[in-house]
């Protein structure tokens, strides 16, 4: 099990302590020794108080998300990727290529430096992954329980191409809906990691940089007309938000779902709805119905999209839109957006 | 499906209660519901552990929560419930220590943890949780811990129906019965509800096919005016149960009166913690009582939960009740009867 910040049994020297982020010469080397090596690239390499960025031609994508998650590593990641994938998957969900990071972290006093090393580690990797630099940084201390350990913020640019991003105007009835990879897996990993839940699973996030699982999704010339990571909220959030948006219906077949057993049988476990359930690595796309199976092939044929599926279709317009599932027991039932945090059941 | 609607074809209108809230959500989540002939309705029952909680208990809970040297552990279902004084989550907003933990189990762990504190484990729910607080509390005798305590408030299934059909006129026209419930207890147990009241049972799991299997059979019954005990979730409810399980449960707790939402004190319904065992009890320690059970002001929880008045026709449903601002428990619980309906049929009704 991955450890929370104060039950290994380290010695002071080896955690942070509040003086880390005084400004003094322990902040010096925290950054120095611990920190900017792992990261080194031209833009940062200046540490100037900003990173100077060539402009590219046309528009500019910018997008910010703060990291918080219980524990900080979870089989098949930890919050260093969420945060650097996190960011980059909602420059590239726009059609936007990444060009930098901004990379903030808050270190709880007491965390374990070991720790620290495996999530910049994990940082760097994500980033070299995701063809990322981080150009910019800050790192503060906080007094033991003040954050969850730490916290990271990320915020990225990203150059946008003349034809981006998709044009959900142009979204028509008959349209698919087109799921990327498994459902819940991510959600399900995290949920199973935090202690006391006590259900035993092979799950394991799926925490991944999607630029060229969307690229070749793009490349693939159908038309896609809107794209989205399905992450807090899952499925459900995400298509509630776009059938409002679009004021349509949008129905979904429980039978195509990409959901492996081993998510299903422990979001069964946990009462929960696999829909509602967190995701990373996937991206939600609309595809114009008659390009629907090459989009979809073209994402079969990328590692990251091999469990792919059409999971429905768009629907006729609505002064109520709705989201429904055709279950596999052949009924029909509403897909809503969780209402908060979704907890386990009791029995 | 095809099953159903066979059997359903010419018989009498029926009702046919879902007696737990696992299932209320399963036939929800899985279209089965949707999916019943016209003839045929589906009400919910008193199974859902947090909605047949009496507000006694709770206002308890949340006394014993504001006590400094107390750490409230719970299921996490159980915190957001209205109470006269607020919900447990608004204590803990106040600075009490309420922590959600998962198995009674994590319970005595965290006694073990926080030796200076005392901890009250909310023992709520039925025969699925009650043989995990019997261990609970076991574990904490053998190794004489000192500042482990439990709420006692479990419920037992079979008298709870008793008194819902004894109460004479009652439009239920057979049970289907839960698994994870059945597997303890054992598909023989509800041969009295068949005999005396000749109401057909019929065990079921989850599964959407196994429901309307399971449905199937039931409308049968009625159909055909036939009152037995059928079990269609043979691969893991068998006819005597777990005796392990329900020996563990005797060892700790002896059968008692207790207070059910709206339903008033039920005879034998509850248990409590044999002599042995009564100084785990935290009524005892800390000298809080059950006050009288009540309802919040204009929520019909007590009628939902008899399947007496489906969730819409509440007057506060989706008015002022709603899952983000739930009036009572039956909103709250992810079991909950209203939050239910709240979900997964709300806006095919226009909101
Ligand atoms: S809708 Fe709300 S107020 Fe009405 S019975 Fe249900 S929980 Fe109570």
């Amino acid at each position: 099990m991955p450890q929370s910040p104060d039950s290994s049994d380290q010695r002071p020297a080896d955690r942070v302590v509040l003086a880390h982020g005084g400004g003094g010469e322990l902040t010096r080397r925290l950054l120095a020794e611990r920190i900017i090596p792992k990261l080194a690239n031209d833009l940062l390499a200046p540490l100037a108080d900003s990173a100077v960025i060539d402009a590219p031609p046309g528009k500019l994508c910018m997008t910010t998300d703060a990291f918080v998650v219980q524990p900080l590593e979870f089989a098949g990641g930890d919050i260093g990727r969420l945060a650097v994938c996190g960011t980059v998957n909602d420059l590239v969900v726009m059609g936007a290529k990444p060009l930098a990071l901004s990379l903030a972290l808050v270190l709880e006093e007491g965390l374990g430096l070991d720790l620290l090393d495996r999530v910049m580690d994990s940082i760097a990797a994500a980033a070299a992954e995701a063809g990322v630099v981080i150009a910019t940084g800050d790192t503060k201390v906080v007094e033991r329980r003040g954050a969850d350990g730490m916290t990271v913020t990320t915020a990225g640019i990203g150059s946008l191409p003349a034809d981006m991003p998709p044009d959900a105007t142009t979204i028509a009835a008959g349209d698919a809906v087109i799921v990327s990879g498994l459902l819940a897996e991510h959600g399900l990993a995290v949920m199973s990691a935090r202690k006391g839940l006590g259900i035993r699973t092979t799950l394991a996030s799926d925490v991944a940089p999607l630029g060229g699982l969307v690229e070749a999704m793009l490349a693939s010339g159908g038309r896609v007309k809107f794209m989205r990571d399905p992450t807090r909220g899952g499925l459900a959030g995400l298509l509630a938000d776009l059938s409002e948006q679009l004021a349509r219906n949008i129905e979904l077949d429980e039978q195509a779902l990409p959901i492996s057993p081993a998510a299903r049988h422990a979001s069964e476990l946990l009462g929960l709805d696999p829909l509602t359930i967190a995701n990373e690595g996937k991206v939600v796309a609309v595809v114009a119905a008659s390009d629907a199976e090459k989009v979809l092939a073209a994402c079969r044929a990328h590692p990251l999209g091999a469990a792919a599926a059409i999971v429905g279709r768009i629907g006729e317009t609505s002064d109520w839109p709705l989201v429904e599932l055709l279950t596999c027991a052949g009924g029909r039932r509403i897909v809503q957006r969780p209402y908060g945090e979704e907890l386990p059941r009791i029995c | 499906m095809a099953a159903v609607a066979e059997a359903a074809d010419g018989a009498r209108d029926m009702a046919l209660m879902e007696i737990c809230g696992t299932h209320t959500v399963s036939l929800f989540r899985s279209g089965v519901k949707s999916l019943m002939p016209p003839n045929v309705r589906l009400i919910s029952g008193p199974g859902c552990p947090v909605c047949v909680t009496s507000c006694g208990y709770l206002d308890a809970a949340c006394e014993l929560a504001a006590r400094k040297d107390v750490i409230v552990a719970t299921y996490g279902d159980m915190v957001r419930v209205p109470g006269r004084a607020g919900s447990l989550e608004s204590a803990r907003g106040q600075g009490a220590a309420v922590e959600v933990i998962y198995s009674a189990r994590d319970a005595v762990k965290l006694a073990r943890e926080n030796p200076s504190r005392n901890v009250v484990f909310l023992a709520v729910g039925f025969e699925t949780t009650t043989p995990a607080t019997a261990a609970a509390v076991l574990e904490a005798e053998a190794v004489a811990l000192e500042n482990f305590f439990i709420l006692p408030g479990h419920k037992v299934l079979l008298p709870a129906l008793e008194a819902l059909l004894s109460a004479g006129d009652v439009p239920i026209d057979g049970f289907l019965c839960p698994g994870h419930v059945s597997v303890i207890l054992g598909a023989a147990a509800y041969e009295p509800i068949v005999k005396k009241y000749r109401r057909p049972c019929v065990v079921v799991g989850f599964e959407p096919a196994n429901m309307l299997e399971g449905i199937g059979l039931l409308v049968r019954q009625v159909a055909a005016g036939v009152a037995k005990v059928e079990n269609a979730y043979g691969v893991a409810v068998s006819e005597g149960g777990n005796a392990a399980a329900r020996r563990m449960i005797e060892q700790v707790f002896a059968p008692a009166a207790t207070e059910w939402r709206a339903m008033g004190s039920i005879p034998a319904s509850g248990l409590a913690l044999r002599g042995p065992y009564s100084r785990f009890d935290a009524r005892a320690k800390f000298g809080v009582e059950f006050g009288p059970d009540y309802e919040p002001p204009g929520c019909r929880c007590g009628e939902v939960i008899q399947g007496k008045l489906e969730p819409t026709k509440c007057a506060l449903f989706a008015v002022k009740c709603s899952p983000t601002a739930p009036v009572g428990p039956c909103m709250v619980s992810s079991e909950g009867t209203c939050a239910a309906w709240y979900k997964y049929n709300l806006p095919r009704q226009g909101r």
